[in-house]
């Protein structure tokens, strides 16, 4: 789906798509608190949780923020750079376990 | 030079096709000469920048809350049962913030029809669904007042400790959602001024009503986030 470089983009959805995708969202919030109803436990939790939380995520991204009909460009500059933050993320886990384990050596 | 006829120079000799002189004069150039990347409006790729500066903000406050429930030795308050609704006696966990979380997608689905309506220059619609979807904004943000009354009455949750188990708990809800519910009441109020606007006719001179689709953004974003919060913060 691309348009002529400069123009105004046009987006004439049917709103039929953005109901289904409200749908879809409600379905998959609905799911991830079933995952808390019914007392999941462990690496099915967790995968479960980041799963629903991953495809919600998508959906609003991608539909109803129309990234899917956006050129690569503006994509890019935007999806990228915070996977800068996955980095900070594992720096600050293994940070969180060293802190831990002092606490558990010398502080209790 | 004199060699060259006169026909065959460039026909439109272009500033930007001269060398670039160099130096301070040709940062200046450089950077203020007529480019550009994005083809979209210049306001909706601002809205973008500026709504990717806010992902860090709110990636790093969840990195944080990440640190500091990975490094506590006292238990963490489990979420499902602090943030239970009692209702006819028995407990629900997590009914409130599960409300909460449709009422925002709810919002999200307005917006949606919002912005197409929008698009197709339908004002008093777009003008509508957004008001519908302030409205259930100023719901969420109520049940997050009393969702916060709550657990800092009853439950004597504060951000230095609680009754519950880790101290870090408070700090990091009280952070977290108090800055999600505070996006969320300022874009109630970006909505209600847009949708205002529109309806007076402020944007009839404009070639479009892209400022919907914008402000549109904004709100979209909003919810994004709180399916992180919803999934990291009461769920894991």
């Amino acid at each position: 789906m691309s348009h002529a470089p400069g123009q105004p983009e046009q987006q004439t959805h049917p709103i039929g798509l953005y109901l289904r995708i409200w749908g879809l969202l409600f379905v998959l919030s609905a799911m991830s608190y079933a995952v808390d109803y019914f007392h999941f436990q462990g690496l099915l939790r967790w995968s479960l949780i980041l799963l629903f939380m991953l495809l919600k995520a998508g959906l609003i991204v991608s539909i109803f923020m129309h990234m899917a009909w956006e050129r690569m460009a503006l994509v890019f500059a935007i999806v990228t750079p915070p996977l800068a933050l996955l980095v900070l993320v594992g720096l600050m886990a293994s940070e969180a376990a060293h802190t831990h384990l002092a606490r558990l050596l010398f502080f209790r | 030079m004199s060699a060259i006829p006169v026909d065959a120079k460039p026909a439109t000799p272009a500033p930007a096709d001269a060398a670039p002189s160099g130096g301070l004069r040709g940062l200046v150039a450089d950077w203020s000469s007529d480019q550009q990347t994005f083809h979209v409006a210049w306001g909706k790729a601002m809205m973008w920048i500026f709504l990717l500066s806010d992902t860090f903000i709110f990636g790093s406050f969840l990195t944080g809350y990440m640190t500091v429930r990975g490094s506590t030795t006292v238990p963490w308050p489990n979420p499902s049962e602090v943030f239970a609704l009692k209702v006819g006696g028995t407990d629900v966990p997590l009914l409130l913030i599960a409300i909460m979380t449709f009422v925002l997608i709810s919002s999200s689905g307005t917006m949606a029809m919002a912005v197409n309506c929008a698009y197709r220059r339908d004002r008093v619609n777009a003008a509508r669904l957004m008001f519908v979807t302030a409205l259930f904004g100023i719901t969420f943000v109520g049940m997050q007042a009393f969702e916060w009354s709550k657990l800092i009455v009853d439950e004597g949750i504060r951000p230095w400790g609680n009754p519950a188990g880790a101290a870090q708990f408070g700090a990091s809800f009280f952070m977290i959602t108090g800055f999600h519910g505070m996006h969320v009441t300022v874009g109630v109020i970006y909505l209600v001024v847009v949708a205002v606007r529109l309806l007076l006719g402020r944007y009839e001179h404009a070639p479009n009503y892209q400022i919907v689709e914008i402000a549109g953004l904004y709100w979209h974003f909003v919810d994004l986030v709180w399916v992180f919060i919803f999934a990291l913060f009461y769920l894991w």
